[in-house]
């Protein structure tokens, strides 16, 4: 039976300030998102620098980490996400065919 | 030894830790990592958690627990028989428990990244209670955690440069590696103090031993020490090696056999010195121990005795019928029995039963009934070991201790291990049996009695409804005459009663 409905992913990108790994991380997070999960996702930032206390419940270790908290189950990725192909495999991403640039 | 000196160039924080603090000569260095490495199951991590604890609730230094491989509720479930409530502690702000989670298959490795998440967990929970110690355990979990171990070889050395910006004391354990001291090679980090674990099984007794392999900048004890995991924590035993200064006590104490006492320079033992009583099967050894006792609770002394071949039960019973009634000391709270088969536990266990038990009652005088089925192997060199820690450890708590001994062959009496031991001994009582003119005569005499002058004389004695009650020496035509001869020559009027010289 096919399942039409889109799943919607729900990401948090734990980071510790600006720094050049976080801003990487964020802009490729972005285009990750746009390309391949164009409308169906929410992207939240956290900034453990402002607030530390997080970094505990979501078992915050290296940084930046990517935590996909939907769907199910929680999966984690750690790195400034600049290997593509790890991040459709780590948030197990069914890639959107690229259209031809026309 | 001065380490006077030492400390006050480099200041130390002090475990808490029984004897660790004496070895170290005033505990970890403070405000730098000290490294506790040993095989897995030596105790690294209770080491860990009661220098944390005891900073928390006797120096007023607040501590936070960074652990990768147990759960804060699992270490909270293995320290509470050690008398730790660490809920308690967390509840009061004293202590912060963090449990990392650090699982391989669920990190995906994207890119560049660092640790920085873990200073600012350990940042943030230092700055939540204002901890000045903090305990890692154990960091090779995020070796077998993260794959890029360039990055994170960076990140600890990072990590140990903000720990000593912080101005922490740290404990970080790792697992002893082979032929390396730990490993992932941590000591390269942590390299201001090592200490080493050690948890061997020598000729059947399990021993755990501790050793300070490094300690920069300031005098140690090198060699290894025995310790103990108890009832109220880890004790380490420093061997007699290190300090023989035991106070010596001028104070006498009785026997509690008032001819015995005469014996020895007419006033009985020193206070604080180890009494051997030896003998053959039969001789009245466990008699000599109850009167012993029995002396002391009556003078208000609280007393311990530990039974190794009878019950509680059966020696009350036994010591009632020669007049010592030890059942009305029990219930006043000032005799503790503890009976056991010594085959029950191993000599390691035994010795942290009794100085857990003599730590918790205080008593000033012991007795130990009897010393020899601790190992079926006369020749036992681990008993020998252990019974040194026993007696340094009840001479320093200056508890007057009688140890009673049994002598397998009637002829021999200096049996293998009694040579042995008794050189820990102070006064060594021994007690004979021989046959004379058809009837068994009981002797003592005082083989040897460190710092007074005693009797050379071998006295025979009786054990019986009115307790133990020496003879006076009967001469008779030119020897000394026991038993019937004596009593003959007694009431016959021609007999000379000699007085103990």
């Amino acid at each position: 039976m096919k399942n039409d409905v889109p799943v919607e992913y729900q990401l948090r990108l734990y980071v510790a300030g600006q720094t050049a790994k976080s801003q990487a991380a964020l802009l490729n997070l972005r285009q990750v998102c746009e390309t391949h999960l164009a409308g169906r996702y929410t992207i939240e930032v956290i900034d453990l620098l402002l607030t530390p206390k997080l970094a505990a419940g979501d078992q915050i270790l290296a940084l930046p980490t990517l935590v996909r908290k939907l769907p199910q189950p929680l999966k984690r990725l750690v790195g400034d996400l600049s290997d593509e192909e790890r991040v459709l495999v780590g948030l197990d991403i069914q890639p959107v065919a690229k259209r031809a640039a026309s | 030894m001065k380490i006077a000196n030492a400390s006050a160039q480099l200041p130390k924080a002090a475990t808490g830790i029984e004897g660790l603090d004496e070895i170290t000569g005033g505990g970890f260095p403070a405000r730098r990592p000290t490294l506790v490495c040993g095989a897995s199951g030596c105790g690294k991590t209770l080491v860990a958690i009661e220098f944390l604890v005891r900073g928390a609730t006797q120096f007023d230094e607040p501590g936070v627990f960074m652990m990768f491989e147990e759960t804060a509720d699992d270490l909270a479930v293995n320290v509470r028989s050690l008398g730790f409530d660490l809920d308690a502690l967390q509840a009061e702000g004293r202590i912060v428990l963090d449990h990392v989670h650090v699982e391989r298959s669920e990190i995906e490795e994207t890119g560049e990244y660092d640790l920085a998440g873990l200073f600012i967990r350990l940042g943030h929970a230092i700055d939540t209670i204002g901890a000045k110690r903090v305990v890692l355990d154990t960091l090779e979990a995020l070796f077998s955690g993260l794959r890029n171990e360039a990055v994170l070889r960076a990140e600890l050395r990072r990590l140990f440069r903000w720990l000593r910006d912080r101005g922490v004391t740290a404990v970080i354990t790792a697992e002893r590696g082979d032929g390396r001291l730990t490993r992932y090679g941590l000591e390269e980090y942590v390299s201001d103090c090592v200490v080493l674990l050690d948890h061997r099984v020598d000729e059947n007794v399990s021993t755990r031993r501790l050793r300070i392999v490094k300690y920069r900048g300031s005098l140690h004890g090198t060699n290894e020490y025995p310790f103990m995991i108890g009832e109220r924590g880890v004790t380490v035993l420093p061997i007699t090696s290190l300090r023989l200064d035991h106070t010596a006590s001028t104070e006498r104490v009785s026997t509690g056999v008032a001819g015995l006492d005469e014996m020895l320079g007419r006033q009985g033992v020193y206070r604080g010195s180890s009494v051997f009583v030896t003998g053959t099967p039969g001789t009245g050894k466990s008699s000599f121990g109850a009167k012993f006792v029995d002396a002391g609770c009556a003078r208000g002394e609280r007393a311990m005795l530990f039974a190794f071949e009878e019950s509680a039960a059966q020696m009350t019973r036994n010591m009632a019928s020669i007049g010592v009634h030890i059942e009305p000391w029990v219930l006043q709270g000032l005799l503790q029995i503890h009976a056991s088969r010594p085959t029950l536990h191993g000599l390691e266990q035994h010795l942290m039963l009794m100085h857990d038990a003599i730590k918790a009652f205080k008593p000033s005088l012991l007795v130990v009934d009897p010393i020899s089925n601790f190992t079926v192997d006369l020749d036992d060199v681990g008993m020998k070991s252990t019974l040194m820690r026993l007696i340094d450890f009840v001479k320093h708590q200056e508890i007057t201790a009688m140890f009673t001994d049994l002598c397998v062959d009637t002829g021999a009496l200096l049996a293998n291990t009694q040579l042995g031991v008794s050189s820990l001994m102070d006064t060594w009582i021994a007690l004979g049996n021989f046959e004379s003119n058809g009837e068994r005569v009981r002797t003592v005499q005082v083989l040897k009695s460190r710092g007074m002058p005693h009797s050379n004389q071998i006295r025979e004695f009786e054990i019986g409804p009115q307790g133990v009650q020496l003879f006076d020496i009967v001469v008779a035509g030119n020897r000394v005459v026991t038993g019937r001869e004596r009593v003959a020559a007694h009431s016959r009027g021609a007999d000379n009663a000699v007085q103990t010289p």
